[in-house]
């Protein structure tokens, strides 16, 4: 076992726990155990990586490569650049919290559930490490089976309906995708994504723009987005809106950046304007949304606007602060989910009406959900401020409208945070919130405050993302230069 | 004294080995005594394709420059073979899913009459397996015809020999009476062609063509029509789909599973190698031809399959779009589709056959037809079953849980790179479309509590069977296929690119 290994370790360690998680006829209790000790294995294999990472080093690192089938020059290629290892990163602690809270709940058929998060688990961490596009497709269709399965068995009353929605939004941007990969690979003559030629086809790069803004998601493609997220169990809506969107983000920034300069500085008016109307609609509907989840999920349709402007500003400053913003709202998202679980659990109920009062006498609920709350609307001093500012500041580099549009959606972070917050903790008590409801238990403080401390550390130390995430302090040259 | 010409026997050793266990089985239907003749039939089966299996895979290896033998009527090449190891697979994985429930477990079966027939069963599917293995190596119109003949008998007895199953005889008379108008203008269209050009064998028919400057001759190209309609209609492509949906409801399960894979393979493998070898100079009529076939039965497949509520009727229709995915290999008409082609019979038999075997088991636990309220819950009672079936259908519906995404993925760069990016769009839109049918039977198995089932319960049929070893054996195998030609694309398409050698892309 070489070095380079420990990537297709991450990628398969957990499919292969899967698989034992559905051989092995274990209890409900030995099955949860060993899914979250494969994660935290997982995370501790992440952090010995990215102990090891060269960050000065332009090229892939922990590369490993093998031919899949060698008539149309597919390769098995995995590797990390410091932003996927930062993703990697991402995907493995979300899994684990996720996997956690599972395990905390007592998810019933425990077999199936847990199988289904290791699989969804390794599929993720997959997307963020291929460097061959067939292979990159291959895990991106993976990832969605186990959601299916996890939306439709394990989800709210109107499951069957976001599952079918969510499935359909998403696969007719993927199958336009492996249209494009197709052609992209058979006229390159290779589907590598390092030794791959750029493409200046303005159809190629729609094909791939569009599975991407669906995936991550962009106005008007969001359609899927409020029911997924409402109905699915919550670490599973933690997971889809942290980690699941930032694979759309991810795409864009490792596919087409690089491989579609041409048609990237030809639609970028478009797409950019696409992601400032993301940030602000996404940031009005989540004013307006009457239930816990449904602020979360509105607010993360912002920031994929928000990280998407940073990504298409093309400036040095906006590329460095949409990495950082991935991983901050990823880490922020999956708390905010978490701990609306959480509520759910003892109220029964997200219906922000119906809550209120949940400070007094809940002291872990009411830190934990301030802490994160204020982190998540960029008070400065935060890690999400890092990332706001940087991309607001390469959005300014760009056009001064886009900073402008940008700070606006800002204020309106604020103003749904604030609101969430004092709906939930603060106001008259509300009529389903009763002494019964226990504040947050050990198991609960176990997966958020792990969370909560990343952020806190991400906040004090914001540049260990942002300066780590290319070579060089030229993000856009790394992508002008395919990051090879 | 007829000079009789020149018998290369281990060229046909698959066929006679085939058509030898046939005789053997057919003998126990007289010999064996009734308690034993299920296990003796079925063991003969089992044994006749298994060796069916050596003889061919030895065939493949030994076969390296393909040639005709038998007074040029049979091809001995590695074209023939891989298809011939493929169709001796299914029938094996067939005969383990019939040892239980072929013919006469009905819910009118007279059980003591249960074994009367299970003899003949067995020897009709060895005689058609040998049939097929006979026809994919055809080498002139007569062994085609004959071949065609040959199996479609055999299929037509084995879609009505449950007569006590409701259906059963209707499919076979319906499979009768349109499958003989396939035949015929098979038949006919190989007259015009032989008028035509003067002579029956494959390569002397291009050679006519190219000699005597008929391409475009109206009587040719006539022929050349009626025979892709005929080798359309055994393929179940649209619009020669008519009787797929309903012979696959009515014929007895297991039956369903064997001719959804069998006779895909054997048809399509015979198509190519007629096309390629005969009708070369004629391939801008017949590659435009497939690609309309190929949009009408993706079509036509996908759409109807959206309103049916029997799984059975389901799965037909998505064999009719998949006839539409390898078409659009086939329709490439390079080497690249040929292999393509190959490549996703592999992976595709699988699970089509391994959906159907599902179907069977759940079948047989209701007594009744399967729908998709009574299948709410099966995922959950049955796991390995109800996990063996996600994988096919994410498979059809090509996530890349199986060989089917390859498949997929080589037909539509096979299609681009012929230049045709718009059959690349209609393949995807298709895939699109066909998601809904396929997440609809995964729905209904595990998302839908039990309790939304209807009356028919397990307990009211008369309590759960016990648990098949042998199906699950047969669901197990077709699994391990079907994923593994994820993984194992290189040695896969290898053998389909050496096996494609044999024609003259």
């Amino acid at each position: 076992m070489t070095i380079n290994s420990v990537t297709s370790l991450l990628v398969w360690l957990p499919i292969g726990a899967a698989l034992v998680v559905w051989l092995l006829p274990l209890s409900r209790y030995a099955t949860g155990s060993l899914a979250v000790l494969v994660s935290l294995v997982e995370v501790g294999f992440w952090i010995e990586q990215a102990a090891r990472f060269d960050f000065g080093h332009s090229g892939l690192q922990f590369a490993q490569r093998g031919s899949w089938f060698s008539d149309l020059h597919v390769s098995y290629h995995v590797g990390e650049y410091a932003f996927s290892l930062w993703l990697v990163g991402l995907t493995v602690v979300a899994m684990a919290a996720a996997i956690g809270y599972g395990f905390w709940v007592g998810r019933d058929r425990s077999r199936a559930y847990f199988g289904l998060m290791l699989l969804l688990t390794g599929a993720t961490v997959g997307v963020f490490v291929s460097q061959d596009l067939l292979l990159f497709y291959a895990f991106f269709e993976a990832m969605l089976i186990p959601l299916y399965i996890l939306i439709g068995v394990w989800g709210g009353a109107g499951r069957l309906g976001a599952t079918v929605k969510f499935l359909i939004y998403t696969m007719t941007g993927s199958l336009l995708m492996l249209a494009a990969i197709i052609v992209y690979g058979l006229q390159a003559g290779t589907f590598d994504l390092v030794d791959g030629p750029t493409s200046a086809s303005r159809w190629l790069f729609l094909g791939f723009m569009f599975a991407f803004v669906i995936k991550a998601p962009l106005f008007p493609f969001h359609g899927w987005l409020p029911d997924a997220y409402r109905e699915a169990p919550p670490e599973v809506s933690a997971v889809l809106s942290g980690v699941i969107a930032k694979a759309g983000l991810y795409g864009m920034l490792r596919i087409v950046l690089p491989k579609f300069p041409d048609p990237s500085s030809y639609y970028r008016t478009a797409i950019l304007a696409l992601a400032a109307a993301s940030l602000v609609y996404g940031s009005l509907l989540a004013f307006r949304s009457p239930d816990f989840r449904g602020v979360v999920a509105y607010s993360s349709l912002a920031q994929s606007g928000l990280i998407a402007l940073g990504l298409f500003s093309g400036t040095n400053l906006g590329l460095d602060g949409a990495v950082l913003q991935m991983v901050a709202h990823g880490l922020v998202s999956v708390s905010l989910f978490l701990i609306a679980g959480a509520v759910e659990r003892r109220t029964t109920t997200g219906e922000l009406a119906l809550l209120g009062g949940m400070a007094r006498g809940r002291p872990a609920l009411a830190t934990l959900l301030m802490v994160v709350g204020v982190i998540s609307l960029a008070v400065p001093g935060s890690a999400s401020f890092a990332g706001e500012f940087l991309v607001l500041a390469g959005a300014f580099q760009r056009a001064w409208w886009w900073a402008a549009i940008g700070a606006g959606a800002i204020v309106l972070a604020a103003m749904y945070m604030l609101r969430l917050i004092s709906a939930v903790l603060h106001e008259a008590r509300g009529s389903v919130v009763t002494d019964d409801a226990l504040d947050l238990r050990a198991g609960e403080l176990a997966l958020v405050v792990p969370l909560a401390a990343v952020l806190l550390a991400l906040s004090a130390f914001p540049a260990g993302i942002s300066h780590h995430s290319f070579a060089g302090d030229q993000p856009t040259s790394a992508v002008q230069g395919q990051f090879r | 004294m007829i000079a009789t010409p020149h018998v290369d026997w281990f060229a046909i050793s698959t066929i006679l080995v085939l058509l030898g266990a046939s005789g053997i089985a057919l003998l126990g239907a007289v010999l064996v005594p009734r308690a034993l003749r299920r296990p003796f039939a079925a063991a003969v089966a089992a044994a006749g394709f298994a060796g069916g299996i050596v003889t061919s895979v030895w065939l493949y290896v030994d076969s390296v420059d393909g040639h005709r033998v038998i007074a040029n009527g049979f091809y001995r090449d590695r074209w023939t073979a891989l298809a011939q190891v493929i169709l001796c697979s299914v029938g094996f994985a067939t005969t383990l899913i019939s040892v239980e429930h072929v013919p006469g477990w009905g819910r009118n079966a007279d059980r003591s009459r249960r074994d009367d027939h299970v003899a003949e069963y067995f020897s009709l599917l060895l005689a058609c397996a040998a049939g097929m293995t006979f026809f994919v190596g055809a080498a002139n119109l007569m062994t085609l015809f004959l071949s065609l003949e040959w199996f479609s008998i055999a299929l037509y007895v084995l879609c009505a020999i449950d007569y006590d199953l409701e259906g059963s005889l209707e499919a076979g008379l319906k499979y009768l009476v349109v499958g003989s108008f396939g035949s015929a203008a098979l038949l006919f269209g190989s007259a015009l062609v032989y008028g035509a050009t003067g002579s029956i064998g494959f390569p002397e028919i291009a050679n006519a063509v190219g000699g005597q400057g008929l391409s475009g001759d109206l009587m040719l190209v006539l022929g050349l029509a009626l025979i892709v309609a005929g080798l359309a209609f055994k393929s179940s492509a649209a619009p020669f789909h008519m009787w797929t949906p309903d012979v696959y409801e009515g014929a007895p399960t297991p039956v369903t599973a064997f001719m959804s894979a069998a006779t895909k393979v054997a048809a399509l493998v015979l198509a190519l190698r007629v096309l390629e070898t005969s009708f070369g100079q004629e391939s801008h009529l017949w590659t435009w031809a497939f690609a309309g076939i190929a949009v009408a039965s993706l079509a036509i497949g996908n759409l109807a399959a959206l309103v049916q509520r029997n799984v059975k009727r389901i799965l037909a229709y998505s064999s009719v779009s998949h006839a539409g995915f390898l078409l659009i290999g086939l329709s490439a008409g390079t080497a690249l589709g040929g292999r393509a082609v190959m490549f996703y019979l592999i992976p595709y038999s699988a699970m089509a056959f391994g959906s159907f075997a599902v179907v069977a088991a759940r079948e047989r636990e209701l007594g009744e037809a399967v729908t998709l309220e009574n299948l709410a819950g099966f995922g959950w009672e049955r796991p390995f079953l109800g996990v063996a079936m996600w994988f096919f259908l994410f498979g059809f519906a090509g996530l890349p849980l199986g060989g089917g995404f390859i498949g997929k993925f080589y037909v539509l760069a096979a299609a681009y790179d012929h230049g045709w990016a718009w059959l690349v769009i209609v393949g995807v839109l298709a895939t699109l479309v066909s998601l809904y049918y396929y997440l609809g039977i995964v729905r209904a198995m595990y998302m839908r509590p039990s309790a939304e089932r209807g009356l028919q319960t397990p307990a009211v049929a008369g309590g759960s069977p016990p648990r098949e070893a042998l199906l699950h054996v047969a669901v197990g195998l077709a699994l391990a296929v079907s994923v593994g030609s994820l993984f194992a694309v290189q040695p896969l398409i290898d053998l389909a690119r050496h096996a494609a050698l044999s024609l003259p892309f």
